[in-house]
C-alpha cells in the first residue's frame, strides 16, 4: 500500500501569465469587450443623435450662433406652444389612462378562457397593435373623413346626425385619442395577461378560504402582484404616446387650429417644414427632462419592490 | 451529373448578379464621359408626367455624355422635404433638388448660385414669374432655377352649369377660351363670388374652398388678402396688423364667406376639394386641372360641365395663387457645370412645353411669355376648358404667394403654420372676437420673428 509521502508530487511552479491571457480572464474584461458592439450600437444610434439634437436646439435658427435656452424661452412665450404642451398632456395621459384599463379588462377576459379559445382572441385582438399604425391611421381617417366619412355613412341610416370628427376640435381630439387607444391597448392586454399567468393560484385559493370576494381578490392579490409590470408598462406607454407622431399627422395635421398637435406634430411642422431645425429640436426635446424625472421614480419603485420580493 | 459550383462559378454569379443591379438602377443613360449626375426630382401628381423628365433628361444625357440618374420623390408624408433636409444637414446627395416654395430660402447657404443659367433665360424668354423670382433669389443672387415640372395656379375651377343654375354666372361667356374678356367678366369680383357662394350653399353644392392648413387653403386664402392689400408685415418682417383696415375688412369678408361652406372645411386637406367637385356636391374650387383630370376619369359628367376662370378681383385688383417648384443645385455637389447646364435645357421653351403637354396642362412654365402652350387651348372636354387656367394678360391679374413680402425666413413659418387661415377659424369657428384674433396674430409673428 502506497503511502501519501511517495505519491505526493514535486510542487511545480506554473509559468508566469501573459498579461493578456490576465486581462482575458478577468470576467470584468470579457464583460466589457462583449457589451461593446452594444455600446456602440446605443453610441451611434441614441446618445449621438439625442446630443446632436440638444446641441441643436441650443442653435439660432439660421444654425450660426449659440443662443442657450433661447429656443425654449421663446417656445414658453408662444401661445401655441403652450397650448401643444397641454394638449400633448392631456393626449398622453387620457390615451394611457384608457389602454391600461381597456388592456387591464381585456387581459382578465382572457385569462378566464379555456386555453383554446383564449388562442385565437389573443390573436385576434393583438391584430391592431402588429399592423403599421400609419396604416391603419389611414383605415381610421377613411372612416373619420370630413365630407364622406363611413361612420357619418352608418350614423345617418339610424337618423344620427353626422358628427364632424376631424373638423370640430373637441371631436378631432377625442378621434386622436381613440385611435391611440385601438392601436396601444393590445401591448397592455398581452403584458397584463403575462403577468396574470404568474399570480400563483395558491394566493388566489388562500384569498377564498379567507372569504375573499371577487374585488377583494384583485384589490389585495391581482394588483399588488402585478404592481411592477403595471408600473414598467404605463411608463413605456407613457413615453412612447408622447412621442406619437403618425396619428396626429394622418389624421387631423394638428388641426383645426392646431387644437391636435402634440409635441412631435408641432416639431416636425416648425423644424422641418417651415425650415427652423433648432426650435423643432427643441420642442422635441421638451418632454425630455420631464420624462426621465417620471422614469427615475418609476423604476426606482419597480427595483425596491423587486428586492422586497426576493 | 451536377455541376460543381466552384469559385469561379460563384464570382461569374456575383458579377452577373452585380451587373443586373447596376443596369436595373434608374439611370438614363450610363456610357458618359461627363460624369455622373444625380437630380431628385418631385414625384408627379399627374400620372406619366415623370416620363418627360425622364425622356427630356435621356435626350440631354446622351448628347453630353452623362451618367445622368434621376429620381423621383413624392411629397406623401412629405418624404422629398425629409430628404432635402437631410442632404443639406449632412452635406451630401444628390446633386440636384426639387424644393418647395420656402424651401430655397430656408438652404441657401448650401445652394449654388445659378445667375448665369437664369440670365441666359431671361435673354431669351423674357421676364420669369415675381413670385418664382422672390422665392429663388437670396441676397441677390438666384440659388435655384423655377420649375415647370409641378409648378402650378389654383385659379377657380367651376361647375359652369351649377353656377349658371342657381347663381345665374355664365361663367364660359365671362371668360371664354380667347384672348378676351366676356360680358359681366369685369364684375367677376369677391362680392359676386360671395353672393354666388351663398346662392350654391341654399342649393345644397356649396363652394369646396378648404380653410385649414393645407397648402390649398393658404394659398388662395393668399390670394384673397393679396387682392385686398391686405399684408400681416412689411419687407423687413415688422407686422403691420395694428390700425390694418384692409386685414381687417378682408378678415370680415373671408368670416361672412366661411358661413356658406360645407361646415368642415376647417379639417379638409388638399384632396378633399378635389373630392367635393368630383362628387358633384360642390360649384367650385380653387384647384389646378387635376380635379378636372380625375373627373375626366372617373365622372365624365361631371367633368364636361368644368371651366376654370380667373380669380374674383378684390379692391386691389385680381391676385391668382401661384404655388411653383424650384430645382436648386447643392453647393457640396459634385458636378455643378453639368447639373446647371441640366437645369437650364429642361428650362427651355420646348423642354418646358414637353413637360406641360405630359401633365395635360398642369405644368406652368416660370416665363410669362410661355403662357400660350396650345395644350391650354385644345385640352377638353370642354374644349377649351382650361385656357384661362394659365395667367394671361387679358385678366388683368397678377400672381401671388401668402404672405409675401415678409422675408422668406419668417414668411416660410406663416405659410406652414396657416396663420391666414387660422385667424379667420379663430373668429368663425372658435367664436373670437375680431380684435382678439387679430392680437393673436400679432403675438404670433413677433413669436416667430425671434431667435435669429
Amino acid at each position: 500500500m502506497a503511502d501519501g509521502a511517495t505519491l505526493a508530487l514535486p510542487r511545480v511552479e506554473a509559468p508566469p501569465a501573459s498579461s493578456l491571457r490576465r486581462f482575458a480572464r478577468r470576467r470584468s474584461s470579457i464583460a466589457v469587450l462583449m457589451t461593446l458592439p452594444l455600446i456602440a450600437v446605443i453610441g451611434g444610434l441614441v446618445l449621438w443623435p439625442a446630443s446632436y439634437a440638444i446641441w441643436l436646439s441650443m442653435l439660432n435658427r439660421r444654425m450660426t450662433a449659440f443662443i442657450g435656452l433661447g429656443n425654449f424661452e421663446i417656445l414658453l412665450d408662444s401661445e401655441t406652444f403652450r397650448m401643444v404642451i397641454w394638449q400633448s398632456v392631456f393626449f398622453a395621459v387620457t390615451a394611457v389612462i384608457a389602454k391600461a384599463l381597456i388592456g387591464f379588462w381585456l387581459a382578465h377576459m382572457l385569462h378566464h378562457l379555456p386555453a383554446r379559445g383564449q388562442r385565437k382572441w389573443r390573436g385576434m385582438l393583438l391584430v391592431p397593435w402588429v399592423i403599421p399604425p400609419a396604416l391603419s391611421t389611414l383605415g381610421w381617417w377613411w372612416m373619420f373623413e370630413p365630407s364622406y366619412s363611413s361612420i357619418n355613412w352608418i350614423l345617418n341610416i339610424f337618423a344620427v346626425p353626422a358628427v364632424p370628427w376631424l373638423g370640430e376640435p373637441w371631436w378631432a381630439r377625442i378621434s386622436v385619442i381613440i385611435v391611440n387607444v385601438w392601436y396601444g391597448a393590445p401591448f397592455f392586454m398581452i403584458m397584463y395577461l403575462a403577468a396574470l399567468k404568474s399570480v400563483p393560484d395558491q394566493l388566489y385559493e388562500a384569498a377564498a378560504i379567507d372569504g375573499a370576494t371577487g374585488w377583494q381578490k384583485l384589490r389585495y392579490v391581482t394588483l399588488p402582484m402585478m404592481r411592477n409590470i403595471i408600473s414598467i408598462t404605463v411608463l413605456f406607454s407613457l413615453i412612447v404616446t408622447f412621442a406619437n407622431y403618425d396619428i396626429v399627422r394622418v389624421l387631423t395635421n394638428g388641426g383645426p387650429r392646431d387644437l391636435t398637435h402634440v409635441f412631435a406634430s408641432y416639431a416636425f411642422q416648425v423644424g422641418v417644414l417651415a425650415g427652423n431645425i433648432p426650435r423643432g429640436a427643441a420642442v422635441s426635446l421638451f418632454m425630455f427632462p420631464i420624462l426621465a424625472v417620471i422614469a427615475f421614480f418609476v423604476l426606482r419603485g419597480v427595483t425596491r419592490r423587486s428586492r422586497e420580493e426576493m | 451529373m451536377a455541376k460543381e459550383f466552384g469559385r469561379r462559378g460563384a464570382m461569374r454569379a456575383g458579377a452577373g448578379v452585380l451587373a443586373a443591379g447596376v443596369l436595373g438602377a434608374p439611370m438614363v443613360h450610363a456610357q458618359g464621359s461627363g460624369g455622373n449626375l444625380r437630380f431628385a426630382f418631385w414625384d408627379h401628381w399627374v400620372p406619366g408626367s415623370n416620363d418627360a423628365l425622364r425622356q427630356l433628361g435621356s435626350r440631354w444625357a446622351e448628347r453630353n455624355r452623362v451618367n445622368l440618374t434621376l429620381d423621383f420623390i413624392n411629397t406623401t408624408g412629405n418624404q422629398l422635404q425629409l430628404t432635402a433636409a437631410a442632404q443639406a444637414q449632412s452635406r451630401s446627395g444628390h446633386d440636384g433638388i426639387s424644393l418647395g416654395p420656402w424651401d430655397v430660402g430656408a438652404y441657401a447657404d448650401v445652394l449654388e448660385p445659378v445667375d448665369d443659367v437664369i440670365n441666359r433665360l431671361i435673354q431669351k424668354y423674357g421676364p420669369i414669374n415675381p413670385v418664382a423670382e422672390f422665392l429663388a433669389k437670396r441676397g441677390g443672387a438666384w440659388r435655384g432655377v423655377p420649375a415647370t415640372s409641378g409648378t402650378q395656379n389654383k385659379p377657380p375651377l367651376c361647375r359652369a352649369d351649377l353656377l349658371q343654375q342657381h347663381a345665374g354666372l355664365d361663367v364660359k361667356a365671362m371668360w371664354p377660351a380667347r384672348q378676351e374678356k366676356g360680358p359681366n367678366a369685369d364684375q367677376w369680383n369677391w362680392d359676386t363670388f360671395l353672393r354666388a357662394a351663398e346662392a350654391c350653399h341654399k342649393a345644397g353644392v356649396p363652394f369646396g374652398l378648404p380653410m385649414g392648413q393645407f397648402t390649398d387653403a393658404v394659398d388662395w386664402v393668399g390670394g384673397l388678402f393679396a387682392s385686398y392689400g391686405a399684408r400681416v408685415t412689411d419687407e423687413r418682417g415688422n407686422p403691420t396688423i395694428r390700425g390694418n383696415q384692409e386685414l381687417r375688412q378682408v378678415v370680415d369678408y373671408a368670416v361672412r364667406l366661411s358661413r356658406f361652406l360645407p361646415n368642415d372645411v376647417w379639417a379638409w386637406d388638399d384632396a378633399s376639394n378635389n373630392r367635393a367637385l368630383i362628387s358633384g356636391r360642390s360649384a367650385l374650387v380653387f384647384n389646378p386641372p387635376s380635379a378636372w383630370a380625375v373627373a375626366k376619369r372617373d365622372a365624365p359628367q361631371v367633368a364636361e360641365n368644368c371651366w376654370t376662370i380667373p380669380m374674383p378681383a378684390g379692391p386691389r385688383g385680381r391676385f391668382l395663387a401661384y404655388l411653383p417648384w424650384t430645382t436648386g443645385v447643392w453647393a457640396f455637389g459634385r458636378n455643378k457645370s453639368a447639373a446647371k447646364a441640366f437645369l437650364e435645357f429642361i428650362s427651355e421653351r420646348e423642354s418646358a412645353e414637353f413637360t406641360t403637354n405630359f401633365s395635360g396642362g398642369y405644368d406652368i412654365p416660370p416665363f410669362l411669355s410661355m403662357a400660350d402652350f396650345k395644350v391650354w387651348e385644345t385640352e377638353g372636354p370642354p374644349v377649351g376648358t382650361i385656357y384661362n387656367y394659365p395667367l394671361k394678360p387679358h385678366h388683368d391679374a397678377q400672381y401671388s404667394i401668402a404672405f409675401s413680402p415678409a422675408p422668406p425666413e419668417l414668411a416660410s413659418q406663416m405659410y406652414i403654420q396657416a396663420l391666414n387661415t387660422k385667424v379667420i377659424a379663430r373668429i368663425s369657428q372658435g367664436g373670437e372676437s375680431m380684435d382678439s384674433a387679430l392680437n393673436w396674430l400679432e403675438r404670433e409673428i413677433n413669436n416667430m420673428r425671434r431667435g435669429g
